[in-house]
């Protein structure tokens, strides 16, 4: 793990938290990270995500966010910056350095009435928590037959194209998708991540959400009126006649860029964006393959029993009189995320999704 | 890795109370148990002895897919089960069937997990707050820092209010102290104070695997390291568990954070009905905790402050009773329809939930309806 947690922290946010927790304080709806009136606004996505998780915070008192080093530092991505501040110590847990310990103590949290949002600081680091995400938090709500809501989210930033170390470029949603008791989302836009943290929050089940860690910086409009769309919706982003293209996160914008590309050399690409993986909408994507086709999955995960792969038998099942190809997977290789030298042979890129379009054309 | 001077005991085997300095301190809650409460001790221990024996022969006679026996611990759950508040919560691991009894649970929902009909699904608040079993070793450990934690969110801790101050108490056995969720949780109820006991039942074997293996020093040494105070108790000892119990709970209750109490008892019978212990414990080692047996101790007790011999006639009656009405019940418990598997699999409307259960529903239809 990149970051320790200083034990001196750990005791003054325990000491604050009981002081602020008597106090009787509401939700802090002058908070300065909230965004104040309407209109569209453009901005990155991990100031959205700070926004939307401020919105959410100021909405109901009962929503905690908690992980490591989300506090004074707001974060190592700096999601929650300046959240600490406004909203209190007893509200935006500094936690102990142990993601097991971070999602069991949210379910137990959420067994009584709170609704934790955790950050992992990695995509890699999931993992210490994944007993407790997929034994536990996964299943209450069956065990309980109903009686127990889990509303518990995880935010996990996720996948390459950032030259980090081991453990910091992945992308492990297939793991979770395969997971009974789970929803998992990931937004593609700023606007996407303002509103869908905010919907992910308010629902009743787990969700797990995966930041494009890639695409934290970028600026883009969002509309603070309006979500436009439901939490697990899937769109079609851009419209086109020869194949259809589908891709999660950071990869939208890749197809978005192959499509333009394409277009130049008379290739008409249909780009949808998946947002959520679990629920897959499946319909938008369907009625698009019914219409060119033909389909590539693309994705920065490896493709073995992938998110992707699932996509492929899907379609393939529901739309094969339409189909005039194979289903074609673009993905990460089948190999530990390499050093990040090489992460540019290793993540899917223009080149790679146009190679994908051209084998789905030769049929 | 069993009794030493370190180890509480207030009432010794031969059903006398001890006199020593230690026990002293106690006293005054000893003395101050009326009757009925003792009473209620011994009533318990019976009930559930007699319970876990016939659940132990439904499973010899095919009706339980499993049994997970109690036999030997009684006293470690039935005076820490009597110490807690209605308020507080306990979180069982999978083997505290008297626990769940005085709380309130109808023992035989415990019966309908092992015999395949559900994963618990009782409701904690209807049921004294005792929450669901957990099989994963340990796992709730977590689930009760973060109940405390949000305790204490709550502001429910030191108020002085003895009606409303709560405290969360979760059990667990000497094998998931080796687990990295249990000293996870150590470390996150120091760090937020929370008002909780860990309460281990240190029965001497996780399975087949003695507790030498998991640890080289007494196991209430341990979370001296975490900065949470610990108490070793002999866990037959029914007095011990109901004193040190309380005294830890109202310390949690009244915000002086976590407490953590080793007790000391052995699992008379198998791990579960699925193991056969003569393969890897000795025949000397149970014959002596069966001289520690914590029932017969207490009766002991009882008959020296004047229990009647009607008053034991009558509480092995109810015992046989109870066990003979959990059998009646369990024969006649209902099996669950197919279509439930998808009824509470998510809180929210979910497509593939319901895609999977129409096709299960008209695949079924093509045989009749009747598959």
């Amino acid at each position: 793990m990149t970051d320790t947690l200083d034990a001196s922290a750990a005791v003054s946010t325990t000491t604050s938290a009981t002081a602020h927790a008597t106090s009787g304080d509401a939700a802090g709806a002058s908070a300065a990270s909230l965004i104040t009136g309407g209109g569209v606004r453009t901005m990155p996505m991990a100031k959205a995500l700070n926004a939307g998780l401020a919105a959410a915070l100021a909405a109901d008192e009962k929503v905690l966010l908690m992980g490591e080093d989300i506090g004074p530092l707001g974060g190592v991505f700096r999601v929650t910056e300046n959240l600490q501040r406004d909203f209190g110590a007893h509200r935006v847990i500094d936690t102990p350095l142990a993601e097991s310990g971070i999602i069991g103590t949210a379910i137990g949290l959420a067994m009584r009435g709170y609704r934790p949002v955790c950050e992992i600081q990695f995509d890699g680091f999931i993992f210490p928590g994944f007993d407790q995400i997929t034994t536990q938090l996964a299943k209450l709500t069956a065990r309980h037959e109903g009686s127990l809501r889990m509303p518990v989210v995880i935010r996990v930033p996720y996948g390459g194209h950032i030259g980090a170390v081991e453990h910091h470029q992945e992308s492990p949603e297939a793991y979770f998708a395969h997971t009974p008791g789970l929803r998992l989302v990931s937004p593609a836009t700023p606007h996407d991540a303002y509103w869908m943290i905010q919907e992910a929050i308010a629902s009743d089940d787990p969700v797990l959400f995966f930041e494009p860690k890639s695409r934290y910086w970028p600026k883009g409009p969002v509309d603070l009126d309006a979500s436009g769309l439901a939490l697990h919706a899937s769109r079609i982003v851009r419209r086109g006649t020869d194949v259809t293209v589908v891709g999660h996160g950071a990869m939208v914008s890749m197809l978005l860029d192959a499509a333009a590309l394409a277009e130049e050399e008379g290739t008409s690409i249909e780009v949808v964006d998946l947002r959520s993986l679990s629920p897959i909408d499946y319909e938008p994507l369907l009625e698009s393959v019914r219409r060119t086709g033909r389909l590539v999955v693309a994705q920065e995960a490896p493709g073995g029993v992938s998110v992707g792969s699932e996509i492929a038998a899907t379609v393939s099942e529901r739309a094969f009189f339409s189909l005039e190809a194979p289903v074609i997977r673009v993905s990460g290789f089948d190999t530990p995320f390499p050093p990040a030298k090489l992460e540019g042979a290793y993540l899917p890129d223009v080149d790679r999704i146009l190679d994908g379009v051209d084998r789905a054309l030769s049929y | 890795m069993s009794h030493t001077a370190e180890t509480l005991q207030l009432l010794a085997p031969d059903g006398r109370l001890v006199d020593s300095e230690r026990a002293e301190r106690y006293r005054p809650v000893v003395d101050g148990l009326d009757e009925s409460l003792l009473q209620s001790f011994h009533r318990t221990m019976t009930v559930i002895r007699a319970f876990d024996i016939e659940a132990g022969n439904l499973q010899r006679q095919g009706q339980l897919a499993l049994w997970i026996p109690s036999l030997g611990q009684e006293a470690a759950q039935v005076g820490s089960g009597y110490a807690a508040r209605p308020q507080d919560h306990i979180f069982p691991a999978y083997r505290e069937h008297a626990v769940g009894h005085i709380r309130g649970l109808d023992v035989v929902q415990i019966i309908a997990m092992l015999r395949g009909l559900s994963h618990g699904g009782w409701v904690p608040e209807e049921v004294g707050n005792f929450h669901l079993y957990t099989l994963v070793i340990g796992s709730q450990t977590l689930h009760a820092t973060g109940y405390a934690m949000g305790v204490q969110f709550d502001g429910l801790v030191g108020t002085g209010d003895e009606t409303r101050d709560t405290a969360v108490m979760v059990y667990f056995g000497d094998g998931a102290t080796s687990q990295g969720d249990v000293n996870e949780a150590f470390v996150f109820a120091q760090s937020y104070a929370t008002p909780q006991v860990f309460f281990l039942q240190n029965n001497h074997w996780a399975i087949s695997v003695p507790v030498s293996v998991q640890s080289r020093t007494p196991l209430f040494h341990r979370p001296a390291g975490f900065g949470i105070p610990s108490v070793q108790i002999d866990g037959n000892d029914v007095l011990a568990s109901y004193a040190v119990t309380l005294e830890s709970l109202d310390a949690a209750r009244s915000g002086e954070g976590p407490r953590f109490i080793e007790a000391l008892t052995y699992r008379m019978g198998a791990h579960t009905t699925s193991d056969d212990p003569t393969k890897y414990r000795a025949d000397d080692e149970v014959e002596s905790w069966r001289r520690r047996d914590p029932i017969a101790r207490f009766e002991t007790y009882l008959r020296g402050r004047g229990a009647s011999d009607q008053f034991f006639a009558e509480v092995a009656a109810e015992a046989a009773d109870f066990a003979a009405d959990a059998r009646r019940r369990t024969l006649a418990l209902e099996p669950p329809t197919a279509e439930s598997m998808f009824a509470h699999v998510y809180s929210e409307q979910h497509p593939v939930m319901d895609t999977q259960r129409e096709w299960l529903r008209s695949y079924e239809a093509a045989f009749g309806g009747d598959a």
